[in-house]
């Protein structure tokens, strides 16, 4: 077995006084693609927020492809350069083009020419079929392409891992769809990925692992088949009855 | 049930009633209208107090008779909806009609019918009106102040050439245009800076040496203003960044810097640069009066942009800035590319606001003794062959200064909307 390219230790955060993640112990090899679940205030999205240090944890470990997170790491930009995240709100940068969305990091980060830039991200935009709106504002797209450019945009930095917090919880039913198909291609494609999400049809066709959280605790952790069809705890057998 | 409709139009009749109410408004106008530029009374056989009622009455009459929900004509229907929705709006519409009109005769002639502008002495004004000679003779102290007549080629020199160099950007090439930013924020000011030096100040080349107590007038504001904005709009950025910054040291620093500078007026600011400031510098030391006053209004405006632009980088969602770092970006290439942008775009009507109250600012750097616009007339309405024409000066000055911040803020209104994207 290689080596895990996200390894979490007894990882502790607090939001002041309030405790929002308890003892987290998680392992992800590369290529693997994780489902986090749970009911909202569970931390899910924090535990993912932590991965690129966008949140500080207090105690505990986080080693991300080799690199520990901690106050003292240097090329914290380094590290998000490799770790690609999808956001609730899109978050794209609504003063640019989708096509400029795509390009500023590569260009500026990566300091790739901006011809191979603009290429490339052509080409990641034609994955999630939107090149043929690569010159539109963001404000000009559906809230489904909005989001796949935003797929686009973290692609672009060619990324080990993919982050997504939410994709599709603020999109419309029939949006939701477009954006799903879009992550299910890329997780054929053999990304490392973690999802935050609802969509449990999402996670029973890509899924190999399921966590289910509560409470800023890991309740379960199970293979995707054994998680549905076999739940351990009554928590995680009360909330896919609920969601279900 | 048949209500009682006199003076009241529906949909079929607003054709009459608009036709009857406008010429009755049109009347009333009329009467007005004579009655303030020829002093005919039409209304000579009414009695005393009716008479000045009458043209009210018979507007009121004539805007009712106008009024309708929905007519289908455009021009009723915006009349009504702005200047007629109700008798007492009605009412406001004709009183201040009829105001502008009562007073348009009696300021026409004072500043055109009746106004002197030829000669070239006190002496030319003999009439009621206004004299314009007196402008006409100070013209080119109020525009360039003391600086000698000789050399205002200089003067327009320098400035055509600052001018033309602020063009440059539009010219640039598309693989210079990274460097925009870098041109204006540095490159620029520098070049204007000796420019303005050795054209104006002279000294060398050739040029006649004149110290910058001479200069004044027009000229001078500008140069002041133009110096001001240049420097204290990056200067605020910075402050801004710096207050919200997590570093305690830069933030600490900032937070003072703001509430100091927000904290005292202008005028004690300009004070202390001319004459608490030179005591503390080293004898050998020597720096322009002129020169410390654009530092301190620099200083002074920088703690207001600061604020403001800081507004501007609240009302941004945090979203942005996780964005930008999940990317990679660091500090300062998130604030470039990602956060400023947004931010400058929202706060262009509060900077164009910190803008236009430094240049309406700038007559108070008279106090320290350099008389630009405002300053020069303050002088020439003291000088004993012009008394008495003060009104005059000060009425040109801020046509001047009314131009001059009215193209600014067109110029505002014109970024907005060339920056406009939709969220």
């Amino acid at each position: 077995m290689s080596d895990p390219i996200i390894k979490i230790q007894n990882m502790n955060k607090w939001f002041g006084d309030f405790q929002v993640l308890k003892n987290i112990n998680l392992e992800v090899e590369a290529n693997k693609k994780i489902v986090v679940c749970g009911p909202s205030g569970s931390g899910k999205s924090t535990l993912i927020r932590c991965i690129n240090r966008l949140e500080e944890h207090q105690e505990g470990d986080i080693i991300v492809d080799g690199n520990e997170l901690s106050e003292k790491t240097k090329d914290i930009e380094k590290i998000r350069a490799e770790v690609g995240m999808v956001f609730q709100q899109f978050n794209l940068f609504p003063h640019l083009s989708i096509l400029d969305n795509c390009t500023l990091a590569p260009i500026w980060v990566k300091k790739m020419p901006k011809k191979e830039a603009q290429e490339l991200a052509l080409d990641q935009l034609k994955k999630v079929q939107i090149d043929d709106q690569a010159n539109k504002f963001p404000g000009q797209l559906s809230g489904g392409q909005q989001q796949r450019c935003a797929i686009a945009r973290a692609l672009c930095m060619q990324p080990k891992i993919m982050l997504f917090d939410e994709p599709t919880s603020a999109l419309d039913p029939e949006m939701i769809k477009e954006v799903l198909d879009a992550m299910v291609s890329l997780a054929k494609g053999g990304m490392t990925m973690i999802v935050v999400t609802h969509e449990m049809g999402f996670a029973k066709e890509v899924a190999d692992e399921v966590i289910f959280m509560d409470e800023g605790m890991i309740i379960e952790k199970a293979d995707t088949k054994e998680f549905f069809a076999n739940p351990k705890s009554d928590r995680t057998k009360l909330f896919l009855s609920q969601i279900l | 049930m048949q209500t009682f409709n006199f003076l009241k139009p529906n949909r079929d009749n607003i054709k009459n009633y608009s036709i009857i109410g406008s010429l009755l408004v049109l009347v009333s106008l009329i009467d007005v209208i004579s009655n303030a530029f020829l002093q005919i009374n039409l209304t000579f056989f009414l009695p005393g107090s009716l008479t000045n009622l009458f043209p009210l009455i018979l507007g009121l009459i004539g805007l009712n008779m106008m009024r309708i929900d929905y007519s289908g004509n455009k021009t009723l229907d915006l009349l009504n909806k702005n200047i007629n929705t109700n008798n007492f709006n009605a009412l406001l519409t004709l009183l201040i009609l009829f105001s502008i009109i009562k007073v348009l005769p009696q300021s026409l002639s004072w500043m055109i019918l009746d106004a002197t502008i030829s000669g070239d002495s006190k002496d030319a004004c003999t009439g009621t009106g206004a004299c314009w000679t007196y402008i006409k003779v100070w013209f080119r102290r109020f525009m360039y102040g003391m600086y000698p007549n000789e050399f205002h080629w200089r003067i327009n020199t320098a400035f055509i050439l600052v001018i033309a160099l602020g063009f440059v950007g539009y010219f640039m090439k598309e693989n210079l245009k990274k460097y925009l930013a870098l041109y204006y924020v540095i490159i620029y000011p520098v070049i204007a800076y000796l420019v303005i030096y050795y054209l104006i100040s002279g000294g060398s080349f050739g040029l006649q040496w004149v110290e910058t107590g001479a200069w004044g007038g027009l000229s001078l504001t500008f140069i002041v203003s133009f110096f001001c904005l240049i420097f204290c709009f990056p200067l605020g950025m910075i402050f801004a960044l710096g207050r919200r910054s997590n570093l305690p040291a830069i933030k600490y620093i900032s937070i003072c810097y703001i509430e100091f500078w927000r904290g005292v007026p202008l005028i004690t600011v300009l004070f202390m640069s001319s004459v608490m400031f030179p005591m503390f510098l080293p004898e050998d030391f020597f720096m322009d009066k002129l020169v410390r006053v654009i530092i301190a209004i620099t200083l002074f405006e920088a703690a207001y942009c600061a604020e403001v632009i800081r507004g501007g980088l609240q009302s941004l969602p945090r979203g942005q800035y996780d964005a930008a770092k999940s990317l990679g970006m660091g500090y300062w290439k998130m604030h470039i590319f990602v956060i400023l942008p947004q931010a400058l775009k929202l706060v262009i009507p509060g900077i164009a606001n910190t803008f236009l109250a430094l240049v309406k600012d700038t007559p108070l750097i008279f106090v320290v003794g350099l008389a630009e616009l405002a300053g020069m007339l303050a002088l020439a309405k003291t000088n004993p062959k012009w008394l008495g024409f003060a009104m005059e000066g000060y009425i040109f000055a801020s046509i001047i200064f009314w131009i001059i911040c009215y193209a600014m803020s067109k110029y505002s209104y014109n970024l907005e909307s060339k920056y406009k994207t939709e969220r």
